[in-house]
């Protein structure tokens, strides 16, 4: 049996140590929030908090979360009251949303070390996660709009020049 | 919540549809807990009773009938019902309908519940208003008995039946505690829809329904449905598309802890594309994993696609098309021939004659393939994120010997669609199994090896194109081959027959050509190679207008005229082709000098219907020959539109894949094993790829049409526009590779 916690609960799971993390998540604990897009890390589908730091669950053995604390989106918060959870809301930016999940993972973890990143550092932190949907724009400016709710309370005009601009649009 | 309503008339059986066939809609008032089904966003497994429903408490549930994959659709359809019968949108629940597509099913798919081709909105749009309109008419009607006036003296704000002298008035919820269906029910007609100045909802940036469950992990997608006693299952597929298992040594893989069974599926390469091999069940999704790498067999070699080298077949293609003598079949259909267009062209000053070739790109959905099936008897059950539901009922009746009625499929979101989930192997996969074992739900998880190796690709296909000049430049003739396989006559049987074999997939729709030419013809020649091909983003469209883009803007400069006045010259009395045409001029300030060393490309596209218009900034690095997208601006008018927001995504959306499929995707095959397995090989845009963007959404007073594809097109022609303008040189073949761009440079 290895035990480890996740979202704030001791769990015991009887699976095989060497079975990836994505999996005990998804079918032993049935939190499916966390998704499974490539299983050799290079879309971010199924990243998670280990111990606060994102790591790709689909690399990460059930040995490895032994005795550690995992995150999963499921427990980033309460009804979806994360800043970024918010932001994602308000800019509207998911499509399909598969991808989603872990995308909000990466940018929590983000953030949390890097409260006020510039458009380049968000870009770098982000880019090993694939939106086939091409959320891309979407992404970035919800970031910048959670990195700003939570920095200084006057306006940075920095970060509301976005280059993702959508034009406006002829009324009848 | 509970109210007499409820008590006395039992929701399963209270169904009333109008009988006059107009609207077909069908309204009920009760409980919404009578519908909900298990409470997990996404999965219902109820009968269905209505379109719209009116709880006691005033929530309205409105029944989302297109398949939902990011494009918007659960939102914007439910809202022309919502709009029309002015619910209150705070007090709005939409649920995915069930699989009934006598009563859901979209009128400009036959009447099937079937999500592609860009026809949800143009096809629902006059099916869904009265059906609000209608629900509207039968409240006010109750509210008149109940506030004991005539219904002409009674309108409706969000929520409310409202008296126009007094302004009493009545909640819907209130109507609902005491509402009757008055026999027979209330037409409705054109007076009693909204004029467009009289929307709420539609035509403004209402939140989508679905994006609070997409941030928190509640959304249920087909990989994510577990079901009591659930078993999964991964297949081996045969290496090469068509091939079968004749031997399999499965003494290793039953050892696995947790495995059940290994269960050959011979499925033949036929219309659900490749599928099937040897299957694995067991009780973890990574013991069949396990398993299946342990699996020995030996398969056959005798598959069609053993001698498909991607190299040689787009060879042997460009010669098809360069080859008259060969026959094609003329695309008379779909309006894309007209005239006669090859004896113009032998009367023509001058002909322009172009080759163009594009390589296959596949879809790499982010959720890889998967279904969930339970057989009871003759009865089929399916839980998975499908396009078209009617599809996987034919499927699934076929492949089980019972009947499109027995079939229940549950649709769950889905990650991703792109046209690739409508083909259904993994139904067809996971229908057998459950035929195995009867009673017991198995779940089939593709990997993304699975998910790359057998896709339905965008076909390979070679295009030539003869244009015919006067002795002033002008066109008298534009001829257009297509070679390719043929999607149709894989997912299409019947009506590719009936067609006389032109295809509207791989030669159709997307190949339109709007200018205004005294000939044009497009004609499909079908070459096949044993490897499938599927409906990806854009069909036709991506590689079609790459060639008459570019060939718009080459034959502008041998008549000397600007590209832009050329194909304003060419779209007279179409304003709104024109206007998308000047307002990316505006945008992109064309005309004005660019950054040294920077171009300015443009593309105008009808594909698929509506109106677009792109410029492309470009920039080449000759020593690598690597195309740098700086910035790019685009204008869409597919009428009127009904969610802005919404549109602007779609056309982000459908550029960035256009950049990926112009530069960079490609699906290389050799011997028939396809060499791109996963991302780290099959390379799709990332964050740092995308440009700046800029859209601007042009709605109009027209009937709306498809969204979720237009934007794929006009990006690849814009960019070798912009290339030509930089280079002199030409791209011929997509993906608009560094080693092809250094190969032009160097011709």
């Amino acid at each position: 049996m290895t035990t480890f916690t996740v979202n704030g609960r001791s769990v015991d799971v009887a699976a095989e140590s060497d079975t990836p993390l994505l999996w005990v998540l998804r079918d032993d604990l049935k939190l499916t929030g966390t998704k499974f897009g490539c299983g050799i890390a290079q879309c971010g589908a199924c990243t998670v908090h280990l111990d606060g730091v994102p790591v790709r669950s689909c690399q990460t053995t059930l040995e490895a979360a032994a005795g550690h604390e995992v995150t999963t989106i499921e427990g980033l918060s309460p009804n979806s009251s994360h800043p970024l959870q918010q932001a994602w809301i308000a800019e509207q930016v998911p499509q399909c949303g598969y991808c989603q999940s872990g995308q909000i993972m990466e940018a929590a973890a983000f953030l949390a070390k890097n409260p006020k990143p510039t458009r380049d550092d968000i870009v770098k932190a982000m880019d090993g996660h694939i939106c086939r949907c091409g959320t891309y724009g979407r992404i970035v400016r919800a970031i910048e709009r959670a990195a700003h709710a939570h920095g200084e309370a006057a306006a940075n005009p920095e970060l509301h020049k976005t280059s993702y601009t959508v034009g406006g649009r002829a009324e009848q | 919540m509970s109210a007499a309503l409820t008590q006395s008339r039992p929701l399963s059986r209270r169904s009333f549809l109008v009988a006059a066939g107009s609207t077909g809609a069908v309204i009920s008032f009760g409980s919404i807990d009578a519908l909900a089904a298990t409470g997990s966003a996404g999965i219902h497994s109820f009968e269905p009773t209505a379109w719209v429903s009116i709880a006691d408490d005033g929530v309205v549930t409105i029944m989302a009938p297109a398949a939902e994959m990011g494009q918007g659709v659960m939102t914007c359809l439910p809202a022309i019902i919502a709009d029309e019968m002015d619910a209150d949108w705070h007090k709005l629940k939409v649920l995915q309908s069930p699989s009934d597509g006598q009563t859901y099913g979209n009128p400009a798919q036959q009447g099937f519940l079937m999500t592609h081709g860009s026809l949800s909105v143009t096809g629902y749009w006059d099916k869904l208003r009265p059906i609000g309109a209608q629900a509207r008419k039968v409240l006010c009607w109750n509210a008149a008995q109940m506030m004991k006036l005539p219904v002409a003296e009674l309108t409706t704000e969000p929520g409310f039946v409202v008296h126009k002298g007094s302004k009493a008035r009545l909640s819907y919820g209130e109507i609902a505690r005491h509402a009757k269906l008055p026999d027979p029910l209330p037409e409705a007609d054109k007076d009693d829809l909204k004029k467009t100045s009289e929307y709420r909802y539609l035509g403004k940036d209402v939140p989508r329904v679905d994006i609070p469950h997409k941030v928190n992990g509640s959304a249920v997608y087909g990989l994510d449905v577990i079901l009591p006693g659930m078993l999964y299952a991964s297949v081996l597929h045969p290496p090469v598309q068509g091939e079968t298992a004749e031997k399999i040594d499965d003494a290793a893989a039953k050892a696995v802890k947790g495995i059940r069974q290994i269960v050959p599926l011979p499925i033949p390469l036929g219309p659900l594309g490749s599928a099937g091999g040897v299957a694995v069940i067991g009780e973890t999704v990574e013991a069949t994993k396990k398993a299946k790498a342990l699996l020995q067999v030996t398969w056959s070699n005798k598959a069609a696609a053993r001698s498909y080298d991607t190299k040689a077949v787009g060879q042997e293609y460009a010669k098809t098309a360069a080859d008259w003598s060969q026959k094609g079949v003329d695309m008379t259909a779909f309006n894309l021939s007209h005239g006669d267009a090859a004896a113009a062209i032998a009367g023509a000053a001058k002909v322009v004659k172009a080759d163009f070739l594009s390589e296959h790109v596949a879809h790499t959905c982010m959720e890889p393939l998967n279904a969930t099936v339970r057989v009871d008897g003759d009865k089929i059950e399916i839980w998975a994120g499908e396009q078209s539901p009617s599809i996987m009922q034919f499927i699934c009746a076929a492949v089980g010997k019972t009947s499109p009625a027995n079939v229940t499929v549950h649709s769950t979101f889905m990650g991703g669609g792109f046209g690739r989930r409508d083909d259904g192997p993994e139904v067809a996969e996971a229908l057998l199994l459950a035929k195995a074992m009867p009673g017991t739900p198995i779940k089939v998880v593709w990997s993304r090896e699975d998910d790359i190796a057998n896709d339905t690709f965008r076909p390979l296909v070679a295009q030539h194109f003869e244009i015919g000049l006067d002795q002033n430049n002008d066109i008298v003739g534009w001829r257009h081959r297509i070679v390719g396989a043929s999607y149709a006559a894989r997912a299409l049987a019947e009506i590719f027959e009936k067609m006389g074999g032109q295809d509207i997939v791989t030669a159709g729709l997307g190949a339109e050509l709007n200018y205004k030419l005294p000939a044009h013809t497009v004609d499909y020649v079908r070459a096949e190679g044993g490897i499938s091909v599927g409906a990806w983003r854009g069909i036709a469209g991506g590689y079609a207008k790459f060639a008459q883009e570019q060939l718009i803007d080459e034959i502008a400069a041998i008549k000397g005229i600007d590209p832009i006045a050329f194909r304003l010259s060419l779209l007279q009395g179409q304003p709104r082709a024109q206007r998308v045409i000047e307002t990316v001029v505006k945008m992109a300030g064309w005309g004005k000098k660019r950054a040294n060393g920077r171009a300015l490309g443009f593309a105008y596209s009808d594909a698929l219907s509506g109106h677009h218009a792109l410029a492309a900034e470009c920039s080449v690095d000759r020593a690598s020959g690597r195309i740098h997208v700086h910035e790019i601006w685009a204008a869409t008018n597919p009428g009127f539109v009904l969610h802005p927001r919404n549109l602007e995504a779609q056309m982000e959306s459908a550029i960035i894949m256009g950049l990926g499929a112009g530069l960079i995707e490609h699906v290389d095959i050799t011997s028939g094993v396809v060499q791109q397995q996963n991302f780290d090989t099959y390379r799709v845009m990332r964050m740092s790829d995308v440009p700046p963007l800029h859209i601007e959404v042009i709605s109009t007073d027209d009937h709306p049409t498809g969204a979720g594809e237009a934007g794929v097109p006009p990006v690849a022609p814009a960019i070798a526009n912009a290339v030509a303008v930089l280079t002199g040189k030409r791209l011929r073949h997509l993906p608009m590779s560094p080693e092809r761009v250094q190969a032009a440079l160097k011709a």
